[in-house]
């Protein structure tokens, strides 16, 4: 009975949980699914990350490559984000080119890297105007159930914070690069931005943690994004129902609260794979 | 038929905008903001692919063409805002099964493009008599590094802020219906750029008033 229901009318089915405080999986309003966090999940790549919300899945890989730094920056390395939405997580995707969706998510990725400069860019340089490192951060969603940029967001970081990038030296003879496999040293991470997403339904209800189904329904989406000083990296809300000013106030409150816990998620996951080790 | 607004207190750059400028497209129009300049076209309401079509309202399809080369992901993000934020304020559902084309044409970049693109496209769908719910209108804010809030920065302004953000503010509530940021920022920053972008809007929509009953007076 339930079942049909949900299937003839997803809106009133989901409407009739509200009411009542609650959500049709069980959560209350404004409480994440459960996140886990696996670091170093790929042994090939230089980082790596594999996140879990709810049943959202998203790893991320990170490749370092030596570059010639651009003739613009010739003091900075540079960092190359990508999210990909395969036909694999959804049935709403597509195979080919990657849709809107995707690029969306991949210029988001990049606008926190740069806005909360997690990264110093100049920490990347090897030798001024010769070399540097580019990061590749790629990351890909494995099933899609809500909520991706948050899972991104953490994926990334942890990710990075799991990269060990080889000594590099230049030979003065020869002048090129040699790299040095056996001595690797870990990224200096500055900052620690995480996201929280949150939905509005019927103009009215906010909702935090999405999952696909409830985006499909809800009026408009947000994603706030903290770092650990409190300070605001990305305020995202790219349409949907208007919202005051103090109702952003309330988002911005059950971000800060989430950067903690994942702050502390990644620090307790980083302290185990040490001491595995 | 070009309308000019000088700026005053909320310091704005000059702002102009011309309706209907184009034949072929349903509805058209040029906003220019100081340097900045856009040419928004609509198509529609018009028959949809049936892979796009969607049963209960009209879908908007957004195509931002930057002035030189092919649209990037910097545009796709773009586009996705603006998307957004005119089928929040469209009544797409007395369309349902069809399809509307929003086009913007960058015609010169001088700041707050994203901000000049919400605004060419409200005067633009305006213009093809597309049924809303409310008007829209786009500011952008930058943050000086020493604290000081610039409404409506150029390129050069931007580049030297260490924050910029862009709203899409509502003409019946003055609420935000769309929020972009770039650079960090505190809390208290962001509520004084919401309501220094209030304040910004009012004139928007003032000069939105103005430029339409003088179209309107001369056609009549």
């Amino acid at each position: 009975m339930a079942a049909g229901f949900k299937t003839a009318e997803p809106l009133e089915y989901h409407r009739s949980f509200l009411k009542e405080n609650c959500r049709p999986d069980g959560r209350d309003l404004s409480e994440f699914r459960a996140t886990t966090l696996n670091i170093g999940s790929i042994s090939t790549a230089d980082g790596s990350a594999l996140v879990k919300v709810g049943n959202t899945t998203v790893i991320c890989g990170i490749k370092a490559e030596l570059a010639n730094p651009t003739v613009e920056a010739p003091g900075k390395g540079y960092i190359v984000p990508n999210v990909d939405l395969p036909p694999l997580c959804s049935s709403r995707f597509r195979p080919g080119p990657p849709g809107e969706q995707a690029q969306a998510a991949s210029q988001f990725i990049a606008d926190v890297i740069e806005s909360s400069e997690l990264i110093h860019t100049e920490d990347l340089c090897i030798e001024r105007g010769k070399l540097c490192w580019v990061l590749y951060c790629d990351i890909m969603c494995l099933d899609y159930d809500g909520n991706l940029l948050d899972a991104c967001v953490i994926a990334l970081l942890g990710a990075l914070k799991n990269t060990q990038l080889p000594e590099v030296t230049i030979n003065t003879e020869t002048s090129g690069p040699e790299v040095n496999l056996e001595k690797r040293h870990g990224l200096q991470i500055h900052k620690h931005p995480v996201g929280a997403s949150f939905c509005v339904f019927d103009d009215s209800i906010l909702i935090v943690d999405p999952t696909a189904e409830e985006e499909c329904l809800s009026t408009a989406q947000l994603t706030v994004v903290t770092d650990e000083e409190g300070r605001l990296c990305s305020v995202h809300k790219p349409g949907g129902t208007s919202l005051s000013a103090e109702k952003l106030q309330e988002f911005i409150c059950r971000a800060t609260a989430r950067q903690k816990e994942i702050q502390k998620l990644i620090d307790k996951v980083i302290h185990s794979v040490k001491t595995a080790q | 038929m070009m309308e000019v607004c000088g700026s005053s207190n909320v310091s704005l750059r000059e702002f102009g905008c011309e309706q209907s400028l184009l034949s072929r497209p349903d509805g058209s129009a040029s906003f220019i903001q100081g340097d900045t300049s856009v040419l928004a076209g609509v198509y529609g309401p018009a028959e949809v692919k049936v892979s796009k079509e969607i049963y209960d309202r009209a879908t908007l399809e957004v195509l931002v063409q930057p002035k030189v080369g092919l649209p990037s992901v910097r545009e796709r993000s773009q586009e996705q805002c603006v998307r957004e934020t005119c089928e929040a304020s469209l009544l797409s559902s007395l369309h349902p099964r069809s399809s509307l084309t929003l086009i913007l044409q960058v015609l010169h970049d001088d700041g707050s493009l994203l901000s000049c693109f919400l605004n060419a496209a409200c005067m633009a769908l305006m213009d093809a008599g597309l049924p809303m719910s409310c008007l829209f209108c786009g500011v952008t804010c930058a943050i000086h590094a020493d604290g000081q809030i610039i409404t409506d920065p150029t390129a050069a302004q931007e580049k030297e802020s260490r924050a910029l953000m862009t709203f899409a503010i509502d003409s019946t509530e003055h609420k935000v219906l769309m929020s972009s940021t770039k650079g960090s920022f505190s809390v208290h920053e962001l509520q004084q750029c919401i309501a220094v972008s209030q304040k910004a809007s009012e004139k928007i929509f003032q000069f939105y008033r103005d430029s339409v009953r003088r179209r309107y007076s001369k056609t009549l």
